[in-house]
C-alpha cells in the first residue's frame, strides 16, 4: 500500500530530520529546511516528531492513496485540496483509498511540509531517509519526485482528523524577513565600516534559493582590510585557505553577494565568511521566497541561545497540545 | 602557528590553526580532531578536520559553548605536546592526464579561464615555471599527497603535496566557476589538487582523469561496498600517469567489480618527513612498489 505520484510539483522530496555524523566526509545533515514546519506537520498525523515527509518547493504534487491515512500539511501556504475541495493547513484530515490529494498556488513561504500516517517508508540511507540530490543519496533513488514514482508508507495508526496548530504557534514569514547571525569566523577581513553596512543594507533574496544555501542580493558590496595572501589562500581578497563551512554561515564570494549555507550545504570551500545565521532563524529561511527584502540583525551568543529556547517553548507548546 | 576561535553562530565553533597551508597546520588539526573524537564529549554531533583549520558542531542545550571551547583550549595544549605519528595508508590513484573529456569541458568553459587561448595544464605549466607540459605532468605525479580534508561535496579529498615550500604547485582558481566538471576530475586550486566525486560545478584547473570511483552512494563498487566515500583525512595518495589503454581497461575491470585499488599500510611521521623529505617519499614510494 502506498501513494502513487500522479504529478511531482517543483521539486518534491522525501526530508525527514536528517544525517547527522558525516559532514567530515562532505556529506550534509539535509533533512527539513524548516523543520519547525516538519515536526508540526507529524505530530498532528499521529507520527514520530523524525518521521519522514514531503517537502514540497513553491508548487504543490499530486498524489493518489492507494490506502487510508491520515494527512497534515504545514509549513508554507500552499493549500490542500482532497478530490478538489479545500482542506485546512496545519490541521489533520483524514484520506480514503482511491482518494487524490492536490494543492492550490502558493499564497506565502515557500516549502510545505506533508506529513502522511505512517511515514514515507522509503530505505534508510546512513540512517536517515532524506534526500540529499548533489550526492545522490537517500530519498527515493537519491533524487527529487518525478510522475510515476510509488511512495511506500510505514505502519502506522491513522490519528484522529481536526487535530490543529493554533494561529499563533504557525510560523511563517511576512514581506520583509530578518535573519539575526552573529559576526564571526573571517568578521575581520572586511572594515568597521563595511560590517556596519552589511547590517544597515536591505538585501534581497535571489533567485538561486535552495537546499544548499540562499544567495543575497541589492546590498552594497563588502571593503576588504589589505593583506598580503597567506600561501594557499589564492589572490582573491575574499579567498581563504580552505575551510569548513558551519551550517548558516555567510559567505561573500568577491565580496558581492552573501551566501547563507542550509540543509545540503557544501561542507567547506575556498570563501571567507562573515558570521553565521544563528539556529533559531535556520528554519525561517526555508520559507523565504525569491526577492524577499531581507535584514541581517547582529546578536550575541545570549541572544542567540535566548532565541533558540524561544522556539523550543513554541515546540513544546504543539507537543502539550497534541500529546 | 597562531591558533583563533570563534563560534559560528550557536551550533560551532570555528577554529583557524594557522591563516596560512602547511602540513604542521594541517597534523595540528587532525591530532586535536582526534583527540577531540577520543574525548567523546557529550553534546558533540560533528568533528571535521580541515586542510589547516577544523570545525565542531554541538547540541547548546547540552554542553554550554564557553564550556566547549575552554575543552577544545585544554585539547589544543595537550596536542601540541605529543609527536606527530600517523599510522595510515598509502593509496596509489591511476590519473589519465589531458584526457579527451576534461579537455572537452575546458574548452567549452573557456571565456571563464585565465588564459583562453590554451589548456588549463599549459597554463598551470607556465605559471609553475615548467618547460613543458610533459615536465608539470611528472612534478605532479611525482611526489605523493597528503589528504588533509574531505568535503564541498560528499566523499571530494583535497590533497597537498609533499614536498617543501619552492616546489609547490599554485595555480588560481577559474575566473568564474565553471557549471559542469566531469565526473572523477583530477583538479587544482590554490596549493591543493582535489577529485570531483561527483558531476557538477566548480573552479578547479582541470589536469586529468581517474578511472577509480571514490564515492558510491549504491555501494556497488567492489571496495565501496562497506562504506561508499572512500578517503578519510590523513590517507596518502600517489597518483600514477596512465595512458588510454589502461584508462580503459581500468574502467572495464571497475564495471565489471574486478578492480581493487592498490593500498599500502603506512607509519607517517612529520619530523622524518621534515628531516629528509626525498627519503621519507621514497619509502612511500617502497610501500607501494617494494624495492
Amino acid at each position: 500500500m502506498a501513494i502513487n505520484v500522479i504529478s511531482p510539483g517543483l521539486a518534491t522530496s522525501v526530508q525527514d530530520l536528517g544525517r547527522p555524523g558525516y559532514y567530515h566526509l562532505g556529506i550534509p545533515i539535509s533533512g527539513g529546511m524548516d523543520r519547525y514546519a516538519l515536526r508540526a506537520a507529524n505530530m498532528l498525523a499521529g507520527n514520530d516528531e523524525a518521521a519522514a515527509v514531503l517537502e514540497a518547493v513553491f508548487m504543490g504534487p499530486e498524489l493518489a492513496f492507494t490506502q487510508d491515512a491520515t494527512v497534515a500539511v504545514t509549513g508554507a501556504d500552499l493549500p490542500p485540496k482532497l478530490d478538489g475541495e479545500a482542506r485546512e493547513s496545519w490541521t489533520s484530515f483524514a484520506v480514503k483509498a482511491g482518494q487524490v490529494l492536490s494543492f492550490d498556488y502558493l499564497k506565502g513561504g515557500a516549502r510545505a511540509y506533508i506529513a502522511v500516517s505512517g511515514g514515507i517508508d522509503v530505505p534508510l540511507a546512513l540512517g536517515s531517509r532524506s534526500t540529499y540530490t548533489l550526492g545522490a543519496l537517500g530519498g527515493l533513488d537519491g533524487r527529487n519526485l518525478l510522475a510515476g514514482d510509488v511512495l511506500p508508507l510505514g505502519a502506522g495508526t491513522a490519528a484522529a482528523e481536526g487535530r490543529s496548530v493554533p494561529a499563533k504557534l504557525r510560523r511563517l514569514p511576512g514581506a520583509q524577513a530578518e535573519l539575526r547571525a552573529m559576526p564571526g569566523l573571517y568578521w575581520h577581513r572586511i572594515t568597521e565600516a563595511s560590517g556596519r553596512r552589511f547590517f544597515e543594507d536591505t538585501w534581497k533574496v535571489a533567485l538561486e534559493a535552495d537546499r544548499i544555501g540562499y544567495r543575497f542580493r541589492d546590498g552594497r558590496p563588502l571593503e576588504f582590510v589589505e593583506r598580503t595572501p597567506p600561501f594557499g589562500a589564492g589572490s582573491d581578497p575574499s579567498n581563504i585557505v580552505d575551510s569548513c563551512y558551519p551550517y548558516g554561515s555567510i559567505q561573500v564570494p568577491g565580496g558581492t553577494e552573501p551566501i547563507v549555507l542550509h540543509r545540503d550545504a557544501v561542507s567547506g570551500g575556498g570563501y571567507f565568511m562573515v558570521g553565521t545565521v544563528i539556529s533559531a532563524d535556520m528554519d525561517f529561511i526555508g520559507q523565504l521566497q525569491p526577492h524577499t527584502p531581507t535584514k541581517f540583525v547582529s546578536v550575541d551568543m545570549a541572544a542567540a541561545l535566548a532565541a533558540r529556547h524561544d522556539r523550543q517553548a513554541m515546540l513544546n507548546e504543539i507537543r502539550a497540545m497534541l500529546a | 602557528m597562531t591558533t583563533r576561535y570563534s563560534f559560528g553562530g550557536d551550533e560551532h565553533i570555528f577554529v583557524e590553526v594557522d591563516e596560512e597551508m602547511s602540513l604542521e597546520a594541517f597534523f595540528k588539526s587532525l591530532s586535536i580532531t582526534n583527540a577531540v573524537r577520543e574525548s567523546r564529549i557529550e553534546g558533540v554531533t560533528e568533528i571535521c578536520p580541515a586542510n589547516a583549520s577544523y570545525q565542531i558542531k554541538f547540541d547548546p542545550d547540552v554542553i554550554g559553548p564557553d564550556d566547549l571551547l575552554a575543552k577544545l583550549k585544554s585539547l589544543e595544549s595537550a596536542a601540541g605536546e605529543s609527536e606527530a605519528v600517523l599510522e595510515t595508508r598509502v593509496i596509489e590513484v591511476p590519473v589519465y592526464y589531458n584526457d579527451p573529456w576534461t579537455h572537452e569541458t575546458l574548452m567549452r568553459f573557456r571565456e571563464r579561464h585565465q588564459d583562453p587561448d590554451g589548456t588549463d595544464l599549459d597554463y598551470a605549466a607556465r605559471i609553475n615555471n615548467f618547460n613543458s607540459v610533459d615536465a608539470f605532468i611528472a612534478a605532479h605525479s611525482g611526489a605523493p599527497w597528503f589528504v588533509t580534508m574531505v568535503g564541498f561535496v560528499a566523499g571530494l579529498p583535497f590533497m597537498y603535496q609533499m614536498a617543501d615550500r619552492p616546489h609547490q604547485i599554485e595555480v588560481p582558481k577559474y575566473l568564474r566557476p565553471r557549471t559542469d566538471t566531469p565526473k572523477l576530475t583530477v583538479g587544482y586550486g590554490g596549493c591543493f589538487s582535489c577529485i570531483y566525486s561527483v558531476r557538477g560545478a566548480g573552479g578547479y584547473q582541470m589536469f586529468g582523469i581517474t578511472p577509480m570511483p571514490i564515492f558510491d552512494p549504491k555501494q556497488e563498487t567492489s571496495y565501496l561496498r562497506d562504506f561508499m566515500v572512500f578517503f578519510k583525512p590523513g590517507d596518502i595518495v600517489k597518483f600514477k600517469p596512465i595512458d588510454r589503454a589502461t584508462y580503459d581497461k581500468d574502467v572495464a575491470e571497475v564495471e565489471a567489480g574486478r578492480f581493487t585499488p592498490l593500498v599500502r599500510d603506512f607509519t607517517f611521521s612529520l619530523k622524518a618527513f621534515q628531516n629528509d623529505i626525498d627519503g621519507t617519499n621514497a619509502k612511500i614510494g617502497e610501500a607501494l612498489h617494494g624495492h
